[in-house]
């Protein structure tokens, strides 16, 4: 068994299982932190498929910056108990029937399909596509236009944030 | 780069899969919230994983997009649930129904 496919079973396997954990607890403080848990070994997953890049921003950005916003947002909000307002166990229990269809469906599609059984990895290719130079250098000479338009969305998203939490609407 | 791309794609539907039950089944506002970032992660990891099959860049470059417009949405998100607790007191989605009539 190579490296790469222990890493790989380490990491599904945590991300899976804290998926599963994280939309079956009952308390959503849990629930973030298996959330929490699940975005950083994607993080390792990323690394395991030569993303550096995307692999550190995966924890700065989502791990750190999205997930600590949500738990000071369930923190400020104490919501109520959800055992008062969950719904019926029959529509739950029909919800994970139709997900394992689904499911189903789409694990024979891939391993079923043809696309890329004939195209060879290439690993000096894959670990260059990763690196933060050529990243850059697409941002800033292919993609500058979206880029731009990032940072304004940015913008736009902190001052209707300030707007929305500001004070009480009618 | 010896195992197949097959385990990456599995793994990242499962993960989609968890995330739309999550959406269906939970009634909290912001675990439904948590369930679609989750959803927005396991197509992140789709587009790693061409990105790295493909020895192309470009898919790394959208997850760096969509990471951008998740935190935006995050913000936003989040801000509007404050401004609902305000108003009905609860996180509950039913209940929060204001736009019907």
């Amino acid at each position: 068994m190579s490296l790469q496919l222990a890493l790989f079973i380490l990491f599904g396997a945590v991300a899976a299982i804290s998926a599963v954990l994280m939309i079956t607890r009952e308390s959503p403080v849990i629930s973030a932190l298996f959330l929490i848990l699940n975005f950083a070994s994607l993080a390792g997953l990323y690394l395991t498929l030569n993303a550096q890049f995307i692999a550190v921003t995966q924890v700065i950005v989502y791990a750190g910056a999205i997930m600590v916003l949500f738990l000071f947002v369930i923190m400020l909000l104490k919501p109520e108990h959800e055992k008062f307002f969950s719904i019926h166990p029959k529509m739950k229990i029909f919800t994970f029937i139709i997900a394992l269809i689904v499911f189903v469906q789409l694990v024979f599609m891939i391993v079923f399909s043809q696309t890329l059984k004939s195209s060879g990895p290439n690993l000096a290719a894959s670990i260059k596509a990763g690196t933060i130079e050529e990243i850059g250098r697409q941002l800033y000479t292919n993609y500058i236009l979206p880029f731009e338009a990032a940072g304004y969305l940015l913008l736009a998203a902190t001052i209707g944030a300030l707007v929305l939490a500001k004070k009480k609407f009618e | 780069m010896n195992i197949p791309i097959d385990y990456y794609l599995i793994l990242s539907g499962f993960m989609f899969i968890v995330g739309v039950a999550g959406v269906l089944t939970r009634r909290n506002a912001i675990i439904v919230f948590m369930s679609v970032e989750l959803m927005l992660n396991s197509a992140n990891l789709t587009l790693v994983t061409f990105s790295s099959y493909l020895g192309n860049s470009v898919g790394q470059l959208f997850v760096f997009f969509v990471m951008t417009v998740a935190a935006a949405e995050a913000a936003v998100g989040l801000a509007i649930i404050i401004a609902m607790f305000r108003n009905k007191l609860t996180l509950n989605i039913d209940e929060i129904n204001i736009l019907k009539w």
